[in-house]
């Protein structure tokens, strides 16, 4: 990777985590409402993954937690955070809220709140894409937590049985809000589970966007030339609670805590930048300044001066807006 | 025009969509080599492969979304669950998923596909084969519901789901599927909304759809010999319920019974009456009467199965009893 993108990529992170933190900001001042799930920790999972797959061609889709994957999908932030503060102009139009982003544009197809019911989906899209033709792949990103669900067995199963291209990437934070990985399942290995079902499957350190990347594209090589699924679990933290309601503490000790810290994503990467003499501190700080004054300046000011859902469209989307399809107006001899 | 068994005419709507776009597939458990349980899906899997015609593990909630995922992409799947009793288990992907997505999404991704599943008491098969759960489809915002009583509609109305853009929810019975009927040769498509009378009457409205249409036919025949005179409404729909058909029928009629095969609380009768409440309720002479299965676990002794369920007797009776008093 050249020394300008790895520059770049770090960037994007840096971006994503003080995104993320003036999120919890704007929720103190309640201009963002209801459940809030946040990434810091995290970030060289999306990022590592993402990076590599491409962007705004292959589908992604993912749980709650879903703000930078759609960020790194190609949506704008400022459509992200208009979303947020449930204005039109979000990416979801004011109707989906933090846990539904979509940009079908930029084949993001999602945020979900039922955990495990992403997986279904992602297979969907991966049949799509066996129909269509392309030599696209799904990605599905989801936490460890939600592999304890049928929708994970019976997904693994059938992506197996037909050889989708799917790119299952488990986010292993070894908590689903306060139980922890050892408290719900006898098999700690995420990997493990899926080669129950003869799918590949291999286990990586999340903090480093390195490994990360050199795990994802191994993965997204398997997936892309036809050897069906893949199933990448990535061992990683995060830093918040689960979401503004959970201080993150109580079922976490301090020296846990601590430690993750110690391996944050963003330090680690900066620090061999530097080790690396492509990037010096100085320049960090530069770029960090830089995030917070773009987040500031332009993307805060964006969503709040955008205006909000029109009360008389409260109905629209729920069906197609046109209804002749339904009526049985069907233009013969077209699709 | 041909007679055609209601199956067979799921089946040639099914075959004429695969053979018109190749994003439209079926999947479900034995629809393709094995051929189908009803037999809808007869003969296709020779015909357009495994990749269109698909045997799916027994997962319906994951098949389901399967379906769903591939719709978001611009496929057009077709998914049949073998009984609306195992359609419970897809909820999460129908009702959270399917129905949502477009409302969530802002209106960018839709999600076109068709469930068709039966439900309803056959013959003795027992308390888990024998639900009726469009209370449960029929009111949740961003579905289409739909209840093809006849061979022709399930044709037509299969025909439209497949080319509608919203999720459609097709209810089918697991006793009409050897029902024949007139189906006319020529391709068409039927709308997925609005009732139709299916039989022209002036003395009463009996209104029903699916099972308790046929019931209502068969009624109106022994009110006949009686010198009543019953239009019969069958709904075809069940979101959105046509309440103008309704009133239409009812300002000739002044009288309505409703019969369903599903139980009274918080069932179809129950939001056909608010229907007719709120949109009839001036045209009627006194209050509409319902016609309902008990409110029981469908036994499998057939005697209490038939005391369980209503049939043509009961709304006749119902009927001669509500011009008797009135
Ligand atoms: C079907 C369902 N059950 C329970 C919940 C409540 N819930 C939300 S997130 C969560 C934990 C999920 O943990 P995991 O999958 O590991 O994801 P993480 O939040 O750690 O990224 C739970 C139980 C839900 N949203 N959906
Ligand atoms: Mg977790």
């Amino acid at each position: 990777m050249e020394a300008a993108d790895r520059r770049r990529l770090l960037g994007e992170m840096v971006f994503a985590r003080r995104f993320e933190e003036r999120c919890a900001e704007a929720y103190h001042h309640r201009d963002i409402g209801g459940f809030l799930h946040l990434y810091p920790g995290q970030e060289a999972c999306a990022f590592g993954v993402q990076e590599r797959a491409r962007p705004a061609y292959d589908y992604v889709i993912t749980g709650y937690r879903d703000h930078v994957h759609a960020i790194k999908s190609g949506t704008d932030p400022k459509a992200v955070m208009a979303e947020l503060f449930a204005r039109e102009t979000g990416c979801s139009r004011g109707r989906g809220g933090s846990m539904h982003l979509f940009d079908a544009a930029n084949k993001f197809m999602g945020g979900y709140a039922l955990v495990g019911e992403p997986f279904p989906l992602a297979l969907g899209l991966a049949k799509g894409i066996q129909l269509q033709g392309t030599d696209q792949i799904a990605v599905c990103f989801l936490g460890e937590g939600a592999d304890n669900q049928g929708t994970f067995h019976e997904t693994m199963n059938m992506a197996q049985l037909w050889e989708l291209p799917v790119l299952f990437v488990c986010e292993n934070n070894l908590y689903a809000i306060g139980t922890s990985l050892e408290r719900s399942t006898p098999v700690h290995d995420q990997y493990k589970r899926v080669q129950a079902y003869a799918m590949e499957a291999s286990q990586t350190d999340g903090q480093d966007v390195d490994t990360v990347m050199a795990s994802a594209d191994q993965a997204i090589e398997h997936v892309r030339q036809g050897h069906g699924p893949y199933f990448l679990e990535l061992m990683t933290y995060r830093l918040r609670g689960h979401s503004m309601s959970d201080s993150g503490r109580g079922y976490r000790s301090e020296d846990e805590i601590k430690e993750w810290m110690e391996r944050d994503p963003i330090y680690l990467f900066r620090d061999r930048l530097i080790a690396e003499g492509i990037l010096t501190e100085a320049e960090f700080e530069e770029m960090d300044q830089g995030a917070q004054q773009r987040i500031d300046d332009e993307i805060i000011p964006f969503a709040e001066e955008s205006p909000e859902p029109d009360i008389n469209e409260l109905t629209r989307y729920v069906l197609d807006d046109d209804p002749g399809p339904a009526l049985g107006r069907v233009n013969e001899g077209g699709k | 025009m041909a007679q055609a068994f209601y199956w067979d005419a799921l089946r040639r709507a099914h075959d004429e969509e695969l053979a018109n776009d190749p994003l439209v597939f079926a999947i479900g458990e034995d629809i393709g080599l094995p051929g189908g349980t009803y037999k809808a899906t007869q003969g296709l899997f020779e015909k357009y492969g495994e990749h269109r015609v698909i045997d799916a593990p027994i997962s319906e909630n994951s098949y389901t979304g399967l379906g769903t995922g591939a719709s978001m992409t611009g496929c057009r799947p077709i998914i049949e669950i073998m009984s609306v009793n195992f359609a419970l288990l897809a909820t999460d992907q129908i009702i959270n998923a399917a129905a949502k997505i477009r409302y969530m999404s802002g209106g960018q991704v839709a999600c076109p596909i068709v469930i068709r599943s039966p439900g309803g008491v056959a013959h003795q098969l027992g308390a888990q084969h024998s639900g009726r759960l469009e209370k449960v489809f029929a009111g949740t915002s961003g579905l289409r519901v739909v209840t093809p009583a006849f061979p022709a509609d399930a044709y037509a109305m299969l025909k439209t789901a497949v080319r509608c853009n919203d999720p459609v929810v097709i209810l089918e019975h697991e006793a009409i599927y050897n029902l024949k009927g007139e189906v006319p040769d020529e391709e068409h498509f039927a709308p997925l909304e609005g009732a139709q009378v299916v039989r022209e009457g002036s003395d009463v409205t009996l209104i029903g759809y699916l099972m308790s249409t046929h019931w209502n036919l068969a009624a109106a025949d022994k009110l006949a010999e009686a010198g009543i005179s019953a239009e019969v409404i069958d709904l075809r729909a069940l979101k959105p319920i046509d309440g103008e058909t309704i009133r239409a029928s009812l300002a000739k009629t002044h009288k309505a019974v409703i019969a369903t095969e599903d139980e009274a609380p918080v069932g179809m009768s129950a939001e056909i009456m608010a229907v007719i409440n709120e949109q009839c309720f001036f045209e009627l002479d006194g209050p509409p009467v319902r016609v309902t299965a008990e409110d029981v676990p469908v036994p499998y002794n057939e005697k209490l199965e038939r005391a369980a369920i209503p049939d043509a007797d009961r709304v006749a009776g119902a009927t001669r009893k509500l011009l008797g008093s009135s």
